[in-house]
């Protein structure tokens, strides 16, 4: 049974974050990630991130991932891939499978960096072959280097469904739309206007209401009007022609591993779902775990590298290796980062599902 | 394949392999997951669902859907997008949940 100062579930932006701060403060870290590869989605967003310099401005996000593994490396942090953390049977000790083999891993403390799961979105036929998410897409272009359909239709106008409509174009693939239920686009406007200038027609208003196809296989989407309320005003249907539609309908925190360490959750609709409820060092209920990144609400790569800095200070700082005040003024810091990052109408909503969020810690404990 | 890309520069090829997918012999690179070979290959159906016996692929492709489950190496509910493939490697359509070999 091996033993660490610190356990980090997932290797994603956050916990590759979170494992540099820790390490570099003198803790003995071990990341285990289900995947073969360390840097979970983030070697497929080949767009530059935004904000500032110290964000990672400019940086494009395979870039960032392959810096971040190296330096993790360099500072002595174990990863542990390939392997499934499925259960924690006492304070502590995580169980986790690999090849077959079950063997358990001890951590002083825990952090639970399992990001998120992709929305599905129903509709008539909505589970024919050809239907898949837009982050599915993403990765077989991206990463596999593999054209998944010649002509696609995205569901959704946030940033997700705005990027990876212009990489499948960059990929070579056609954009038949972008449907968007809402009167405006939800993503920002230097992704929209990319498309716009390649004359991608945006369906504002619009939903999927059918799939259709021979053999389970899409070939046509039958789109329709909405009213205000969303639903679909009857004589509005026509259909467009497409070999896979692309879901880009918001996403929801994979919170299964916080809720098996005993983390109470609570529901946060503009954070995407139930989120284990924690405090401003990422300190969940349960005093030893700790939670960043997309488990903690849905946000982007830049936040959850954010809130992974802040929970690897604040837990160096819990288990003596920096002094309290050194600790807290590290968490300030991060804090003060974020801040910059959350801005806007969007970023003030997420700060203040935050704030009340926290407020719901001395509740839980 | 995605050989040029504007941004990621020119695709690294991987070595040759042989895999078998439903007993017809594909050609196939080292480092590809099973969903991205067939993909390639132009199959996009995986398996036959339990209930309504429909064909299913891929959906998520990361994971955590598990709509890609095929009997790999005779192994059922294996999923073929995080699965790597290597030389040689027994491919099937996945029938319902699919059948341990005896």
């Amino acid at each position: 049974m091996k033993r660490y100062d610190l356990v980090i579930i997932g290797a994603g932006p956050a916990g590759l974050a979170a494992s540099i701060e820790a390490a570099k403060r003198g803790a003995k870290v071990l990341i285990v990630d289900e995947n073969d590869l360390p840097g979970g989605q983030l070697f497929k967003q080949i767009h530059k991130f935004f904000g500032s310099h110290e964000h990672g401005a400019g940086v494009r996000g395979f870039r960032l991932a392959a810096q971040f593994v190296e330096e993790a490396k360099a500072l002595g942090v174990e990863f542990m891939l390939s392997a499934k953390a499925w259960g924690s049977f006492t304070e502590g000790r995580i169980t986790v499978t690999r090849d077959n083999q079950t063997t358990v891993v001890v951590g002083k403390r825990v952090l639970v960096a399992s990001g998120a799961n992709e929305n599905a979105f129903a509709f008539e036929n909505w589970n024919m072959t050809g239907v898949m998410t837009a982050g599915a897409v993403q990765t077989f272009i991206n990463i596999h280097r593999v054209l998944p359909a010649k002509r696609v239709l995205m569901l959704g106008s946030g940033n997700v469904g705005l990027i990876v409509s212009y990489q499948l174009m960059q990929a070579g693939a056609e954009i038949a739309g972008i449907v968007e239920a809402a009167p405006k686009i939800g993503g920002y406007f230097v992704h929209a206007a990319k498309l716009r200038r390649f004359g991608v027609p945006f369906y504002m208003q619009h939903t999927i209401v059918r799939a259709e196809g021979e053999d389970d296989r899409l070939q046509r989407v039958v789109l329709a009007a909405v009213d205000e309320r969303f639903k679909p005003i009857d004589g509005t249907e026509f259909s467009v022609e497409a070999d896979a539609v692309c879901l880009a309908v918001g996403m929801t925190p994979s919170v299964e591993f916080a809720r098996t360490l005993g983390c109470k959750l609570n529901f946060v609709g503009t954070l995407g779902g139930a989120i284990p409820v924690h405090d401003h060092n990422m300190r969940t209920s349960n005093p030893l775990v700790y939670i960043a990144g997309d488990v903690s609400g849905i946000e982007e790569a830049s936040t959850a590298i954010e809130e992974g800095r802040i929970a690897g200070c604040a837990i160096a700082g819990d288990l003596g290796l920096i002094g309290r005040e050194e600790a807290d003024a590290e968490v300030a810091a991060g804090w003060h980062r974020l801040e910059q990052i959350r801005m806007g109408y969007h970023g003030l909503r997420i700060r203040n599902a935050k704030e009340e969020l926290m407020k719901q810690l001395e509740v839980a404990r | 394949m995605i050989d040029k890309h504007p941004i990621l520069g020119d695709r690294l090829v991987g070595e040759k392999l042989t895999i078998t997918f439903d007993g017809k012999e594909l050609e196939v690179e080292a480092g590809q997951t099973v969903a991205a070979a067939l993909l390639n290959a132009g199959y996009s159906q995986f398996r036959y669902t339990a209930k309504e016996h429909k064909k299913r692929g891929i959906f998520c492709g990361i994971g955590r859907c598990t709509d890609c489950m095929m009997i790999i190496d005779g192994k059922p509910n294996t999923r073929s997008c995080i699965t790597r493939v290597h030389d040689g490697m027994r491919v099937e359509t996945q029938d319902g949940v699919g059948k341990w070999e005896e």
